[in-house]
């Protein structure tokens, strides 16, 4: 196990300490350094501080653990691996991930797995355990979000517009989210058992992850979203 | 190439507060700390930062900071003010030489009280006539700018990197209650001091990071009530906004909010507390050219408090913590922990939802 | 037939004395155009299918037919033209957002047209370049403000990333999806036999075309389709596409029916399903998160790519422009309002955007006045039609130019302006496999050879006039140009003289 401190490193240097040190890493003293991990593969990573904006953006096949919040922009367009956070992450978490895993203890902000995608095997996972801002899924072709609510006091599990234009993939919400206004071209209805049954292995490995017990997050009911089709834009042009 | 002011110059930044509720006093060098992590935001066009209660021998005069390109207009506007104020005292800021900053413009500020003859005469009420006179130097007197203007505040600001700015000005010998930071990342070099932000006006001051929209709609409709937008930035317009709103038709700082950062028709539609979807719709239909649209997230700083304000799609990112009495707001978290590595009850408001904090009643 | 009706815009004259109903037109529309009837033994036509795509004449063996522009006209009205008029019934009938394809088509100053090229005479002698050397290399990337030495006293000759190119002129943005497999592998032979490059456009790069890569630049887009690090490491270069000149501020779309096969496969999405592109990066808002997507793919990349911004030329370019250059961007690429596109919303493209002479320019001039012209190369497109085009550009301060529709009209594009339909009869904007085989890769690369072959000897003939044999020397040298018909304004907006001054 190798120990990067970034107390007085610039995002370059953390990078390259990074890549230069073996798969298993602890970066210490973090304060807002971008890009950490950006494309790479075949590291087990563990951060302590609050890493900067874009951790783990393209990451291929990495571990990494925020025992803290994380920035903004977090997985950007990831293709493998998991990325866990301890703490919150800020907005546009997830954003064009095609694989891999974002399991975050808090909350999520603004535009949560904006433009999520999923191809073939590869299908992203993307837990929330507290709530979600507002645009949570947004323009969703694929993968699998799912929002907990857990300790989420007097709020919405999510904000608002929740779902616009999304096109694929699911999205399920803890709770019957009666008060949520979806927009037309999603069906919101109640989680089958089956459903339910599909993503029981993440829960699982959420709740081993941060110490919940799975019996509990699943005693509740589960809101299920999906698209009605995966061409929502189909009739809104006319060839000129 | 046309400077600040006659051409419209886009700009992104970074940006950071602090305050404490109980009034006590922090040294401007926590502030400057907090800038570090995030030099990326900024590119080293603009920095600048306001801090409050740092004037406390003066606390009854208007603190008009002041930029001068040279002697003779330093000479000519201060005859000119003589003419309206009482000026009890007068000096150059004191700054520290260092290679980061250079090409600085003399800087000098004023503590004055305009003249009660002047006032009667005019009948103008005393904020209104200092925000005149503001107003006179900034739009007509070349060469001479005022860039703070309120009592027991100041700001300062620079072309240069923040934390720069703030070593070149030796904030870590003031104390404040409230500081504000900004860091500027202009899409062209402004080349001129009094682009940098914080942008102020009286007590007010704002720091804003991204670019808005909605800009020409909302000058147009400012500038019918005797602004004038001399900067052409998006920050200098949402001064002088909250300016209207709070000074001249005295809104609360909630209402405010919810005239620039006006929620969905949708969203209210969906309100269940009637009274609230009233308020909402009635502040949208009166305010129309103050809604402010695209992407920007504000700290508004004023005597005794700090309101902190994200854009209603929440484009810019903004997060707030707090430790013991003091609360702090950055466009990073790192930014927070670099002022207090323990603060805890890290948040981020939602688009739209103001965060005020007030210092407590007396305590400044 | 009701009120929906809108008569044709094409007819389709067949010459009956010389058809041979041998029904080559037949099998090569894809419209459906063309039927045999084959009770009277003759050839009929359907002309409302008709696109004017030229396909059916070019390959008709007796010259037979011929495609001219319908006289059945509404009541003429210089206010309201036929066009107008036409779009209102459409959208009265469908209730839908116009669609167009290709290039903005209407008559709006294009300023390469009213500059012209000067030449040597008597004071300084013109060159001839078929003689003598003359050359076109350039370079493209970011050039270091200081001169560095090494602890010995040498050189310290370390570059930022550069590409090289043997004449200035790139194939621009196409994705695959948008235009055909042939269509980009013609592209990428013709590119790496030229010494130039194509650009995969934002639809990712096929499997096959890795080999490619030095000839290659990788696009990422807001959708960020086929987008993961070893994509981002195949290519010479990476692009940011914030905007494009057909379509400034709102995102593509590629309908589900094109998401097939390889395609879904490039994408990396299913088939079938929508391929969105949102308007914006999602994760840029704001000038600093440039930087941010800017330097998170230089760290993927392992700071061995350079990265090209390209934007729309919009009202601030000047401004946009110098903000993309102080966030460490290596190259910008601006693409004026007459870029062509595989399908844009027609208002979008007719209407917003400014022609790129004026934005190549402002931007120029801005960057010098800085004084960070050299931080980056500049690239524009939008419409460059000729070697005449690309010298003035390059006179106007530009590093080298994109191009798209020339090449696609050396592949056998006709600018029929339907691409929307994926029924590309020359095999280029489709993905049906019976029209894509009609391009072949080999005839496709060797027109773009040809194409740009002739382009390089024209450069050279008209650098040679202006007694310039390398063409570092024509950059920004705008006192190689001069204006005909321009208002003073516009002359001070493109820094250039009138003729006869």
């Amino acid at each position: 196990m190798q120990t990067i401190d970034a107390a007085n490193l610039d995002y370059k240097a953390v990078n390259k300490a990074l890549r230069e040190a073996g798969n298993d890493c602890i970066i210490e003293g973090c304060c807002g350094q971008r890009f950490i991990a950006a494309g790479m593969s075949d590291k087990n990573l563990t951060i302590n501080g609050i890493p900067g904006n874009a951790l783990g953006a393209y990451l291929n096949n990495a571990n990494i653990t925020v025992n803290a919040n994380a920035q903004d922009a977090v997985g950007d367009t990831m293709n493998e691996g998991k990325i866990l956070i301890h703490g919150n992450i800020g907005d546009a978490a997830g954003y064009a991930m095609r694989g891999g895993k974002i399991y975050v203890k808090g909350n999520a902000g603004y535009r949560a797995g904006i433009h999520m995608k999923a191809y073939k095997e590869k299908i992203p996972v993307m837990i929330i355990g507290g709530c979600a801002g507002s645009f949570l899924g947004e323009y969703q072709a694929g993968g699998v979000i799912i929002v907990l609510g857990l300790h989420k006091d007097s709020k919405h599990i999510v904000g608002n517009f929740p779902c616009t234009g999304m096109h694929g993939g699911k999205m399920f919400l803890r709770g019957s989210c009666e008060n949520i206004h979806f927009p037309k071209q999603v069906t919101a209805r109640c989680a089958s058992a089956e459903e339910l049954n599909e993503i029981r292995e993440y829960l699982s490995e959420y709740c081993s992850d941060f110490g919940y017990s799975e019996d509990e997050l699943l005693s509740g009911s589960f809101t299920v979203i999906t698209p009605d089709s995966k061409n929502p834009y189909k009739q809104m042009y006319v060839a000129n | 190439m046309k400077l600040e002011g006659q051409v419209k110059i886009p700009s992104g930044c970074a940006i950071s507060a602090a305050i404490s509720k109980d009034g006590n006093k922090m040294s401007g060098e926590m502030i400057i700390n907090s800038m570090k992590p995030m030099h990326d935001r900024s590119n080293g066009l603009g920095g600048g930062f306001a801090g409050y209660g740092i004037y406390p021998e003066y606390k009854d005069f208007y603190a008009l900071h002041m930029f001068f390109d040279c002697r003779d207009t330093r000479k000519e506007c201060e005859a000119f003010l003589k003419e309206r104020f009482e000026i009890v005292h007068s000096e150059i800021i004191p700054t520290r030489k260092i290679p980061a900053i250079t090409d600085e413009p003399i800087i000098w500020r004023y503590f004055a009280a305009p003249l009660k003859s002047v006032l009667v005469s005019l009948q103008l009420e005393e904020k209104e006539f200092v925000a005149k006179t503001v107003m006179k130097i900034n739009a007509e007197m070349s060469g001479a700018y005022v860039f703070s203007s309120g009592k027991n505040m100041g700001a300062f600001k620079a072309v240069g990197f923040p934390e720069d700015v703030g070593v070149f000005y030796k904030l870590e010998e003031y104390e404040g209650y409230s500081w504000t930071a900004h860091g500027r990342y202009p899409t062209n070099t402004p080349g001129w001091w009094g682009g940098a932000h914080p942008f102020t006006l009286l007590d007010y001051s704002v720091v804003h990071n991204g670019e808005i929209s909605s800009y020409d709609a909302n000058r147009r409709f400012i500038e019918m009530f005797g602004y004038k937008c001399t900067l052409q930035t998006d920050t200098e317009v949402i001064t002088y906004i909250m300016d209207y709103l709070l000074r001249v038709q005295g809104l609360t700082l909630n209402e405010a909010a919810s005239v620039i950062a006006a929620p969905f028709w949708s969203t209210i539609a969906a309100k269940t507390d009637f009274e609230d979807q009233k308020k909402h719709t009635y502040l949208r239909t009166m305010f129309p050219s103050l809604l402010i649209t695209g992407p920007f997230s504000i700290v508004l700083g004023f005597e005794g408090g700090l309101m902190a304000l994200n854009d209603r799609l929440k484009l810019r990112s903004m997060v707030v913590g707090e430790k013991d009495d003091t609360v702090f707001i950055a466009s990073e978290e790192a930014a927070i922990r670099s002022m207090a590595p323990n603060a805890e009850n890290i948040w981020s408001p939602s688009g739209g939802e103001p965060v005020v904090i007030k210092v407590k009643e007396g305590a400044f | 037939m009701s009120i929906e009706f809108i008569y044709p815009e094409f007819e389709v004259i067949r010459n009956e004395s010389r058809c041979i109903s041998c029904r080559v037109c037949e099998q090569q529309c894809a419209n459906e155009v063309h039927s045999y009837d084959e009770k009277h033994k003759i050839m009929k036509c359907d002309e409302s299918k008709c696109v004017n795509c030229q396909r059916c004449v070019s390959f008709c063996p007796v010259r037979a037919l011929k495609i001219v522009k319908s006289d059945c006209t509404l009541r003429e009205n210089a206010n309201w033209s036929a066009q107008t008029v036409k779009e209102i019934y459409k959208q009265a009938n469908s209730g839908g957002v116009l669609l167009s394809s290709m290039g903005n088509p209407n008559s709006l100053p294009v300023y390469w047209d009213k500059i012209l090229i000067n030449a040597s005479q008597v004071t300084n002698p013109s060159i001839d370049p078929l003689r003598e050397p003359m050359e076109t290399r350039v370079y493209l990337g970011k050039k270091p403000s200081k001169v560095h030495r090494t602890k010995e006293g040498t050189l310290d000759c370390k570059l930022p990333p550069q590409l090289e190119l043997s004449m200035p002129v790139m194939f621009s943005a196409m994705s695959y999806g948008s235009i055909s497999y042939n269509a980009h592998k013609s592209l990428a032979l013709a590119a790496t036999e030229l010494g130039i490059l194509y650009n995969t456009g934002e639809g990712g790069l096929h499997e096959d075309f890795y080999c490619y890569g030095e000839n290659t630049v990788v696009q990422v887009a807001s959708g960020r389709f086929g987008v993961h690090a070893d994509y981002l490491k195949a290519g010479a270069a990476i692009e940011i596409k914030i905007g494009q000149g057909a379509k400034p501020g709102i995102g593509g779309h590629l309908p589900g029916a094109k998401i097939v096969g390889d395609i879904s496969r490039t994408r990396m999405i299913p088939e079938g399903s929508d391929a969105i592109s949102p308007a914006p990066h999602h994760d840029i808002y704001s000038i600093e998160d440039l930087r941010q997507l800017v330097f998170s793919l230089k760290e993927a990349a392992e700071y061995k790519k350079p990265v090209i911004v390209k934007v729309a030329a919009v009202h601030n370019i000047a401004a946009i422009a110098s903000g993309i250059a102080r966030s460490g961007a290596d190259i910008i690429a601006i693409d004026g309002f007459r870029g062509g596109t595989g399908a844009a919303p027609t208002r979008i493209r007719d209407h917003v955007g400014i022609p790129i002479e004026l934005a190549l320019a402002a931007v120029d001039q801005r960057l010098r006045d800085e004084g960070i012209r050299n931080n980056v190369s500049l690239i524009v497109g939008g419409s460059i039609r000729s070697a005449a085009d690309v010298v003035k550009a390059i006179a106007l301060g530009a590093d080298a130019c994109y191009v798209a529709t020339v090449a696609l009209l050396a592949l056998g594009c006709h600018l029929c302006r339907t691409c929307q339909s994926g029924k590309c009869n020359w095999g280029i904007a489709t993905q049906q496999p019976e029209l894509v085989k009609r391009l072949d890769p080999a005839t496709g690369s060797n027109r773009l050879i040809n194409l740009m072959t002739a382009w390089k000897h024209e450069i050279k003939e008209l650098m040679g006039g202006m007694g310039i044999n390398s063409i570092e020397a024509l950059r920004g040298n705008r006192l190689m140009l001069r204006g005909i018909g321009l208002t003073e304004k516009e002359l001070e907006i493109l820094g250039i003289s009138h003729a006869g001054e």
